[in-house]
């Protein structure tokens, strides 16, 4: 047990008279990669805004090793080694790709205000030295020569892809995923497959990733939880939940809505 | 501070500015109505580029700056005036400039303890309550300065308001505040510059993103803010010391919508847009002054044409840089970085040849 990174217990959140996400209950183990699936409007970013100190839950627990954490604001999260992309691409859109990743690594630089009026050496040897490192996460994430681009420019796969690599920068242990597929198309998706599991080679963290894209789940999940309006119905391992006859009741009921 | 060659080339260029300046008025070319103006456009400058770092970087609209300037003009003239009393630092020269120094800092510092204290419960919230409370704040200063005995007020009892506080001794000397203003100015660039720049930057894009990636969002804008009143205290006290008599009304509503509109024309994260407009923005409405009824329509036109041509401003948020102009034209860096080079060889050289290189 003492390998469990992030624990919720019976994790709920209502807003005024509509329960969102109730008696939820996860345990993301070292290295481990999460799925969190489930139809629109199940409770998927709510869990990730709750676990992130977007939102304060009203029942339950959640913890980072052995540390409570409800109610700890979203920076405190960041510092505990938690970070996220968003679902609706929030980039620091007029700022660089590399600035982007840059503003993720603040808490990283040792100078000081004063420093900062005055530009002495080691400011500039620190400046490099992150530059250096926010490079290197471009890198991973295949946007290295687009470091000078304004992040708005860039077309929608490669902002998912800075938005990866500017939580990486956070030197995090727990990435939250929300749907980093979305509206990318196949090459693009196949890069976000390869990209995660460069991640999960390279820096040895755990993932909890939400995606709609059932397949893809499917590949490289370790476990999945299904979420149905905000309640857990289902639990385990990739071919437990593809035979799970609440999942596919779930699948199928929003296929009607949908079509 | 001249790690990089742009910082060398920079300080080159305002110090030959600097000469011509001290040239023109020694000789008399520039009258002291010119020299006053001129300060003028440097109190304007230092004003306009320090709304930037809250307007610009911050992205936080401030529309009573004026009450800073306030707090920092009356501060430091009291302080002034309260040293000559006692006999402190009374005298001519350097005694008088480090009693002006003094008197400007501890304006400034007020002006940013004021900052802190409008800034910690409106900055919290997202939204635009920070324009509304420094607007409050900028009119509830200025009454209250009205009022106060020390400032020249008759005292709350009487209720009756509006003298001034006069016999301010005018120890703002122009080639003094020249390089404050270069000084600020240089502050709040590298400032901006900085991580502390960027992270600004990066909240005023997207504030839930910035709290995402683990900033600390209310201090760095406190810190922003706060900054920003200090160098609008600065610039009071300069002010106060320039003009020898300070009246509250001068610190108005007007007076911190006149900032705003050099800050939105120069380009709201410019400093390069600071000093342009604060320079022509002051000077423009002197120039046109035998122009009597004309001149404000032809400043009027002037900003509209700006904002429908230029809506960011004439600058947006692009700096000026004399080195990029220089490595354009000469190819300047790469120049000075050849010579470098050779001139370490030949070092090198000179070295094999004596044997021995006993030096550092
Ligand atoms: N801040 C909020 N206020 C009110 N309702 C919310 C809020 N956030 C989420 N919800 C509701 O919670 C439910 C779950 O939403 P969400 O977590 O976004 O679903 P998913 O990510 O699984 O598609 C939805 O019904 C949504 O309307
Ligand atoms: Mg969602």
């Amino acid at each position: 047990m003492s390998d469990v990174i992030l624990r919720a217990e019976h994790l709920g959140i209502s807003f005024g008279g509509l329960k969102a996400v109730n008696d939820f209950n996860l345990e993301l183990r070292e290295g481990e990669l999460v799925g969190l699936i489930g139809p629109n409007g199940a409770g998927k970013t709510t869990v990730f805004n709750l676990l992130t100190g977007v939102y304060k839950p009203t029942e339950g627990d959640y913890y980072i090793g052995e540390t409570k954490m409800n109610g700890k604001p979203a920076h405190a999260m960041v510092e505990a080694g938690v970070a996220r992309t968003f679902q609706n691409i929030r980039l620091f859109s007029n700022m660089t790709v590399i600035e982007n990743v840059l503003v993720a690594r603040d808490r990283k630089f040792g100078y000081k205000l004063f420093s900062a009026f005055t530009h002495p050496k080691s400011f500039w040897k620190q400046e490099a030295q992150e530059k250096e490192r926010a490079m290197e996460l471009l890198k991973v994430v295949g946007l290295e020569d687009k470091a000078d681009t304004v992040a708005a420019n860039l077309p929608y796969g490669q902002q998912r892809k800075l938005e990866i690599a500017r939580a990486l920068a956070t030197d995090m242990k727990v990435l939250m995923l929300d749907e980093p597929a979305a509206g990318m198309n196949p090459t693009e998706t196949a890069e976000l497959l390869e990209i995660i599991n460069l991640i999960r080679d390279r820096f040895g963290i755990s993932i909890l990733l939400i995606e709609h894209d059932m397949s893809l789940v499917m590949k490289i999940c370790e476990r999945i939880t299904v979420l149905d309006y905000g309640n857990i119905i289902a639990s385990g391992s990739p071919e437990e939940i593809a035979h799970n006859k609440y999942v596919i009741e779930a699948y199928l009921g929003k296929d009607d809505e949908e079509e | 501070m001249f790690s990089k060659l742009s910082s060398k080339v920079n300080f080159i260029a305002v110090t030959l500015l600097f000469l011509i300046l001290v040239v023109l008025r020694e000789t008399g070319i520039f009258n002291n109505y010119v020299m006053g103006i001129l300060m003028l456009a440097c109190i304007s400058i230092i004003m306009t580029a320090s709304l930037n770092v809250a307007t610009g970087y911050l992205g936080q609209l401030v529309i009573g700056h004026a009450g800073f300037m306030a707090i920092g003009a009356y501060t430091a003239a009291l302080i002034t005036k309260a040293f000559a009393n006692a006999d402190i630092l009374n005298g001519s020269g350097i005694e008088n400039f480090f009693r002006f120094i003094i008197a400007i800092i501890a304006g400034g510092i007020l002006a940013a303890i004021f900052g802190v204290l409008v800034g910690a419960p409106t900055l919290r919230l997202k939204g635009d309550y920070l324009a509304i409370a420094t607007l409050g704040f900028g009119e509830i200063i200025r009454v209250i300065i009205q009022n106060l005995k020390i400032c020249g007020g008759k005292g709350l009892a009487q209720g009756s308001a509006g003298q001034a506080l006069i016999g301010i001794n005018r120890l703002a000397d122009f080639y003094v505040v020249y390089w404050i203003t270069v000084l600020s100015l240089a502050f709040l660039f590298c400032f901006a510059r900085s991580r502390y720049g960027r992270v600004l930057k990066a909240i005023r894009e997207d504030e839930i993103a910035a709290t995402a990636v683990g900033i600390k969002t209310t201090r760095y804008k406190i810190l922003a803010f706060s900054m920003s009143a200090f160098f609008a205290g600065l610039a009071g006290g300069i002010f106060a010391h320039y003009l020898g008599t300070l009246a509250p009304g001068t610190f108005d509503f007007n007076k911190s919508i006149e900032y705003v509109i050099m800050g939105v024309f120069g380009g709201m994260s410019s400093f390069s847009g600071s000093v342009i407009a604060g320079t022509v923005l002051t000077v423009l409405p002197e120039a046109l002054r035998s122009f009597a009824d004309y001149r404000m329509l032809a400043y009027s036109v002037a900003l509209i044409l700006v904002m429908i041509y230029r809506p960011q401003g004439l600058f947006g948020s692009y700096e000026f840089s004399l080195t990029e102009q220089l490595d354009k034209y000469f190819d300047f860096t790469n120049k000075v970085q050849a010579r470098k080079e050779k001139k370490a060889a030949e070092k090198k050289a000179g070295k094999a040849a004596a044997g021995e290189g006993g030096e550092k």
